[in-house]
């Protein structure tokens, strides 16, 4: 059981995960501030997992979250790899210019 | 009371260093507060109990990903002024899907109760009298072991990935080539020629020799030969 309610922590995951919508929409040209909203928005739901697993007692939840926290780690290092790539081959990393695959 | 305080600090100072990673002109300070947020975050985590993750967070996150973020920011020459430009054509319409999710969001979390049933369908109860640490790794190698090797696959995969990705042959750099080294044989860069005692040898210019260094070579020289 969290010292605070879980009300509260769920509160602050939805605020985290919102702003890292709005993020993605306000930023659309650059990738990174992009991917560094969604590593916010994988923050809030891992607050929320947390929040739940003290809530009841159960450790399910952390073991999840660090599997989503592998997960992130991951995805984190091959998106950035495929901006590096891609500022390489375009010169620029606007999302506006990924047109080449389109048939 | 204190932990109540201290909830509300971290809460308020993970949601301003959020905002302004969305918010900040420069990438290089959005990732610094993307590092600050993810210390808050575990301060909260370390509230609830969950002090494994917290140190986790704090290693993996700020010690890798966070300054992996910043290598990127810094490598890559980008202007970043440019990139801002759709910024508040875009504010409308993302306030008011930030203003939508976050009410639905806070609706769903007022409402929403736990079923009776939830305290007995606990699938691994915090056992009594071991730390958080040893909770965690007594049923993480055991019940939870093949997730366990598949993330783990998850991360050489990526690693394999972003090695694949990045990894480029740039043309006219010199590098050692083992295979080639070892390969090479004398027959290939050196002819032993025998000569008639006072045949003497002719003068063959070589093929750069409109750069004015002519030298003497042996006719039968190959071509190719490396001194």
């Amino acid at each position: 059981m969290p010292a605070v309610g879980l009300g509260h922590y769920l509160a602050v995951a939805a605020i985290l995960f919102t702003l890292g919508t709005v993020g993605i929409f306000l930023n659309r040209k650059n990738v990174i501030v992009i991917l560094m909203s969604v590593e916010l928005m994988l923050l809030a739901v891992n607050l929320n997992l947390i929040a739940f697993a003290a809530q009841l007692g159960d450790l399910t939840g952390q073991i999840f979250t660090m599997f989503v926290l592998t997960v992130a780690a991951a995805e984190a290092a091959i998106g950035l790899a495929i901006i590096v790539v891609y500022f390489r081959n375009r010169g620029s990393i606007e999302v506006d210019d990924v047109r080449m695959m389109r048939g | 009371m204190i932990v109540t305080l201290a909830f509300y600090a971290f809460a308020a100072v993970l949601i301003a260093a959020a905002a302004m990673v969305v918010l900040a002109r420069n990438p290089v300070h959005a990732v610094l507060y993307l590092i600050l947020a993810f210390f808050n975050a575990a301060a909260l985590f370390l509230l609830a109990g969950a002090e494994f993750l917290a140190m986790i967070l704090v290693i993996v996150y700020v010690g890798a990903v966070a300054v992996l973020f910043l290598f990127v920011v810094m490598m890559l020459d980008v202007n970043f002024a440019e990139l801002r430009e759709g910024f508040v054509r875009y504010l409308p319409i993302g306030a008011v899907v930030g203003v939508i999710l976050a009410a639905e969001l806070l609706f769903l979390a007022s409402v929403w109760s736990l079923s009776a049933e939830a305290p007995r369908l606990l699938a691994e109860p915090v056992p009594a009298g071991v730390d958080n640490t040893t909770a965690l790794g007594l049923i993480l190698y055991t019940d939870y072991f093949y997730l366990f090797q598949a993330s783990g696959v998850i991360l050489l995969v990526a690693m394999i990935g972003a090695i694949v990705l990045t990894l480029r042959d740039r043309p006219g750099v010199k590098r050692q080539d083992v295979a080639a080294q070892t390969a090479r044989r004398v027959e290939d860069t050196l002819a032993l020629v025998k000569m008639k005692p006072g045949s003497g040898m002719i003068v063959v210019p070589k093929p750069e020799a409109s750069r004015g260094e002519e030298r003497e070579r042996a006719v039968e020289h190959t071509p190719h030969g490396g001194h």
